[in-house]
């Protein structure tokens, strides 16, 4: 297992099915390390499936079913030897909407780091939850007010805590599913500046609908469309640098999305 | 043909309105007798010795009003009940929500349903026959009539209540809070224990609170085997009497209709009524809390 290798994840043949419906067919790409991949592509076209296939959350779905590898610095995740809950600890997720649990914004942090085998004193604990606040650039909003309920704050600030609850655990890798399209222009900038920071000690993989905001936050970019009308299956039809995608693609289709002309 | 439409759409809510406007008036019809017959009882006796006195014997020569050995009669029952529904209420309900597959749910609630189903005067009989026999081969003191065994069955009567009213609190918790909580790496029990239960808290607080206010209320399991002795004891192996099977036993005595030993069903059930409905309150504002949380 090479911790330092170029690539940090890298899916092999993989299919993805809810009951007999193959949502996600044949999907190949590598993953770089501290890098921001974003996945775009039409909606239904099975991004969120992608995206949750790589810390394991689609097994909560029960009609959820999963062929091929994804392998996480070079093991695969799907092993049956693999515990999921271990490969979500390493693997953490920021949703569409904000989530926060109806906790204190202290404990909304706390909690993960204790049920991750946190058992240091009450003073280390504040500091990990500060630092975590701070990395998600919200410390100084709620500094004085952390035993106020998580769902007392706006919009932005929940998801910069959802933000915040999940680095603190210190996962390898964030999954982020359209984490600011239930966000104001400014709120989802902060979101963005805040990910080019994180980018530094983690990869981030971002699903989103905005190509703008693909164009301006992500390394590279994978471009998913149906594979065609008949099965409905999504693929990953082109994957490149992020400038590649969208100045030079070689798909015809993966143009005519990026430049607005898909009907 | 439009004009027809509406005149049939009114009759129909006029007809709906008027059910509706039947079960308003049964309710404050029998709220009225109930305070006028508590009314005239409280002319003869004093409120303060009713609500403090410790001897219940209306039905003997010497007459003492202290209804206390009734309610700690009903407090005591209640608490077992509740020591038996509270626990195993919450996790069948925990056990349906997280964990059972649709298939081992679609088999438990139908179950649980038959439970609630029974009526409760087999429930008398099962404790007076069946637990109180097994209760006296432990406890050889056990009294042929006995709260304990009471309790239990009644435990057992009200756990589908528990069960259900916290599986709904528990499945009204968002998909996206158990999601946040695996994504942070969550086992399955940290997720049903610290998040789900936690979140639902004032949907199962409000279970608990119903399924007390129906130990107080029910009747025919303490009429059969609680027995029929007003007493302030907290030993459960003896034999007490609630407030309801004291009413249930003047009311099908011979007990004169128009005398005060007759009357005071009506105070003790004023009571009971009073604090049922002080419990359904409370466990109404803490459904609605829960709804304005996550609706
Ligand atoms: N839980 C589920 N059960 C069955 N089918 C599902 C489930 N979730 C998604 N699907 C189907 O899988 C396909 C891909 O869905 P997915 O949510 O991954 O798309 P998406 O690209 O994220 O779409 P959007 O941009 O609208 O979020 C769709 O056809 C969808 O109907
Ligand atoms: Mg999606």
């Amino acid at each position: 297992m090479n911790e330092n290798s170029e690539y940090i994840l890298e899916t092999r043949n993989l299919n993805l099915y809810y009951g007999n419906f193959l949502a996600v067919a044949d999907v190949n790409i590598k993953i770089r390390r501290h890098q921001i991949t974003a996945i775009i592509g039409p909606s239904g076209c099975g991004k969120s499936t992608l995206l949750r296939a790589f810390n394991r959350m689609n097994e909560l779905v029960p009609t959820a079913r999963t062929e091929g590898e994804i392998l996480f610095n070079n093991e695969n995740i799907y092993d049956p030897s693999i515990d999921p809950v271990e490969v979500r600890r390493r693997i953490g997720m920021v949703f569409q909407k904000p989530n926060p649990f109806p906790k204190s914004i202290y404990e909304n942090i706390a909690w993960g780091l204790r049920i991750n085998g946190f058992r240091g004193s009450k003073s280390e604990l504040d500091d990990l939850v500060e630092k975590a606040l701070r990395d998600a650039a919200l410390w100084d909003e709620v500094k004085d007010k952390l035993d106020q309920s998580g769902l007392s704050l706006s919009g932005g600030q929940q998801q910069r805590l959802c933000i915040a609850r999940t680095i603190a655990v210190r996962p390898e890798v964030i999954l982020m599913d359209e984490p600011a399209s239930a966000l104001d222009p400014i709120a989802t900038l902060r979101i963005e500046e805040l990910m080019q920071e994180l980018k530094k000690n983690y990869t981030i993989i971002i699903v989103t609908h905005n190509m703008q905001q693909a164009a301006r936050v992500s390394d590279y970019t994978a471009m998913m469309m149906l594979r065609n009308h008949e099965d409905r299956s999504g693929t990953v039809i082109e994957f490149d640098r992020t400038e590649v995608i969208f100045t030079n693609p070689r798909d015809k289709r993966t143009q005519d999305y990026v430049t607005g002309r898909f009907g | 043909m439009t004009n027809r439409r509406i005149l049939e759409q009114k009759t129909v809510l006029v007809i709906i309105f008027l059910f509706a406007l039947v079960s308003v008036f049964t309710t404050f019809g029998i709220i009225g007798v109930l305070l006028q017959e508590t009314i005239l009882f409280f002319e003869q006796v004093s409120i303060v010795e009713f609500l403090t006195g410790t001897r219940w014997t209306p039905l003997f020569a010497s007459k003492k009003f202290g209804v206390l050995p009734l309610v700690n009669g009903t407090v005591l029952v209640a608490a077992g009940a509740m020591v038996v529904a509270l626990p195993l209420g919450l996790l069948a309900a925990i056990y349906m929500s997280e964990y059972a597959s649709t298939r081992a749910r679609s088999v438990l609630k139908p179950f649980l349903e038959i439970l609630a189903g029974i009526p409760t005067v087999v429930y008398g009989y099962f404790a007076l026959l069946f637990v109180t026999p097994i209760l006296k081969s432990i406890f050889p003191q056990t009294q042929a009539f006995n709260a304990l065994s009471a309790s239990i069955v009644m435990g057992f009567m009200i756990l589908p209540t528990v069960a259900s009213v916290s599986e709904d609190a528990l499945s009204a918790v968002p998909r996206s809070l158990r999601e946040a909580a695996y994504a942070l790496g969550a086992t399955k029990a940290e997720v049903a224990t610290q998040v789900v239960v936690p979140a639902a808290l004032s949907g199962i607080a409000a279970a608990f609170i119903l399924a007390i206010s129906r130990a107080i209320g029910e009747t025919m399991i303490v009429a059969i085997a609680a027995g029929q002795q007003p007493k302030m004891t907290l030993n459960p192996l003896e034999s007490i009497e609630t407030m309801t099977a004291y009413i249930v036993q003047v009311s099908l005595g011979d007990t004169p209709h128009q005398s005060i030993a007759y009357q005071t069903i009506f105070a003790v059930g004023m009571l009971l009524f009073l604090m049922t409905l002080v419990m359904n309150i409370i466990s109404y504002f803490f459904t609605k809390r829960f709804r304005e949380v996550y609706e």
